[in-house]
């Protein structure tokens, strides 16, 4: 070990690398193990072995830093930190691709479209998500977002042969690498103020200017912009209807709770880094935007008749949530908005996980119609799909509600009541849509013969996500406090 | 010092190739053309970097626009691929129709 790559470095980085690893690993060895399609299942397998020694090297990093006491490990010339934060996104991130990936060798047969690089890609992708939510470096935080970007265009057209899955492909990189521009504008000023590209350094080379110098406000529009497009908040939502609905289901799920969890860690970190001392700034900004963001999303939902759509505008509008507890920022909020982020991706895989169930051969099963009667076909996939859709609403006692609580009682407590009113005005209109799939499925009406298509993997991810949205829900001390750890900093 | 030509006139260089970038990309309905207004931005910001790099006698700007060049190149290799299978499915590449997708 070297100077350049010290033994903390490698600790540090060890997660990240094993991703890469069995990345690599996979795209190589691909064919040559497995030139049959149908035994391409085992690459799942594979994946999970990667994703085990990564979670290994997580466990090892939180056993570090609770057993000597400390907040953070930094490596790399503080270019990556490991602290509570990373670490619980990280476990975030490794939940939902290892969810997903088990759920898809079924699903990627029936589309016909079984290709070990899909594996490899969700491997690459949260390789990307750790150095989000680890990097405090502007060049980190840059190349992982462009690597889980990368990696999400090429998914999201996964069927070559589909068009609406080309368009949606096409639709998401021309805007992703757009907004990508923006962001990139926005650090090479942050860089010419400070001379440094560290988040610390930026942070205190902001800290000493006038949050109105018009240096710093032009870092603060088109770092926002490129942000908010990541996020998907209005009214830089376009792409993410468009994406969710063309992508193969699967990734749909990943997308929706992965890329967002990596946004908002991401989000965060430049919001309560770099630029928290130009709260006066973004702080009205950001309220617009997230009233805005659940307007569009809300609204937009209710007259959608694609579940894929339908819930690709609630995602949008649990976003415009998320940022509420950003804008009330105390320590309610931010603790709130972890707790949304962890409550958000279980619940919305799981919603999706019944619609990847209701793909089979010639049935597309993405209307709100394709879901009628499913209550007496498979009462088992209904009852969970209720659970998802109650958590979604944020009705008690699921884990929807436990999220929602928190950033309204942040919001109450630094006194933003109208955004308070609005907030919980939408969770109503919500409530709305999401009962029309539930009437959907309680309708006494005959379903076709096909059985729903289900597979071990498919059944195991159900019940995790499941137990998960009603064991938070019902008693929510544990999660509550690996949330709040997670800001220990 | 750079002889002669001060900061500011790069960086108003910078911006102006910037918001052509964005222009171009509002404007245009040839998906290639879109994409090279995006690689355009990303060149505004090259610009950007190293001016300011060289301003402050660090290097860390310079370092950051290979990695820009880096990202730029992968983006094209992702998207041309996506460029192709569009046009083979669909024969056209202007983006009004790309319209399949309920709106």
């Amino acid at each position: 070990m070297s100077q350049f790559y010290t033994t903390t470095d490698h600790f540090v980085l060890a997660p990240a690398l094993m991703l890469a690893l069995f990345g690599c690993a996979i795209l190589l060895f691909d064919f040559l193990l497995f030139p049959n399609p149908k035994d391409r299942k085992w690459l799942t397998m594979f994946l999970l072995a990667g994703e085990a020694f990564c979670g290994y090297g997580l466990w090892r990093q939180h056993s570090f830093l609770i057993s000597n006491g400390i907040g953070e490990i930094t490596a790399f010339q503080g270019s990556l930190t490991m602290d509570g934060f990373a670490l619980f996104f990280n476990w975030i991130f490794l939940i939902a691709t290892v969810v997903v990936a088990i759920v898809s060798y079924n699903y990627l047969e029936i589309e016909g479209e079984h290709h070990g690089e899909y594996y490899a890609l969700i491997l690459f992708a949260q390789c990307g998500m750790f150095f989000l939510a680890a990097g405090t470096d502007l060049v980190t935080l840059f190349i992982g977002l462009e690597l889980m970007a990368l990696c999400f265009y090429v998914m999201v057209g996964f069927l070559r042969g589909e068009r609406r899955s080309n368009e949606a492909a096409m639709k998401y990189l021309l805007l992703g690498a757009f907004s990508s521009g923006f962001l990139a504008y926005g650090f090479s000023i942050m860089y010419g103020v400070s001379g440094s590209t560290k988040l610390s350094d930026v942070a205190a080379a902001f800290a000493a200017r006038d949050p109105w110098d018009p240096m710093i406000l032009l870092a603060v529009a088109t770092t926002s912009v490129g942000l908010l497009f990541k996020i998907s908040a209005a009214p830089f939502h376009m792409w993410a209807p468009d994406a969710y609905e063309g992508a193969p289901t699967t990734v749909t799920a990943y997308l929706s709770v992965a890329s967002k969890a990596a946004s908002f860690a991401f989000l965060l970190r430049i919001f309560m880094g770099p630029l928290s001392t130009s709260r006066p700034v973004w702080e009205p900004l950001l309220a617009a935007v997230a009233i805005a963001t659940m307007t569009f999303g809300n609204l937009a939902a209710i007259s959608q008749n694609n579940i894929k759509r339908l819930l690709a505008y609630s995602s949008i509008s649990h976003a415009g949530y998320m940022l509420l507890g950003l804008i009330a920022g105390n320590r309610t909020g931010l603790n709130g908005v972890a707790v949304y982020v962890m409550v958000y991706t279980f619940m919305n895989l799981g919603a999706f996980l019944v619609v990847v169930a209701m793909r089979r051969k010639g049935i597309a099963g993405e209307d709100v119609d394709d879901l009628a009667g499913l209550m007496h076909k498979s009462p088992g996939y209904a009852m969970l799909m209720l659970v998802f859709l109650l958590s979604l609403a944020g009705i008690p006692p699921t884990a929807g509600f436990l999220g929602k609580y928190y950033i309204f009682l942040s919001l109450i407590e630094t006194g933003h009541y109208t955004l308070a009113v609005i907030g919980t005005l939408y969770v109503a209109v919500a409530i709305y849509y999401y009962f029309r799939i539930v009437k959907s499925m309680f309708i006494p009406e005959q379903f076709e013969p096909a059985p729903l298509s289900t597979s071990l993997g498919l059944r195991l991810a159900l019940g995790v996500t499941g137990a998960l949205t009603l064991v938070i829900g019902i008693y929510p001390e544990p999660f509550l406090r690996m949330a709040q750890t997670s800001l220990m900093r | 010092m750079m002889t002669g030509v001060p900061l500011s006139w790069y960086l108003i260089l910078s911006v102006v190739l910037f918001s052509l970038g964005v222009a171009g990309f509002l404007f245009r309905r040839n998906i290639i053309t879109i994409f090279m207004s995006i690689e355009l931005m990303l060149n505004a910001v090259n610009l950007s970097f190293v001016s300011f790099s060289y301003e402050l006698k660090s290097v860390n700007g310079h370092l950051y626009t290979l990695f820009v060049m880096v990202v730029a190149a992968a983006e094209a290799a992702v998207g041309l691929a996506i460029i192709l299978t569009v046009f083979k499915n669909r024969g056209t590449l202007n983006v009004d129709e790309l319209n399949s997708l309920k709106n």
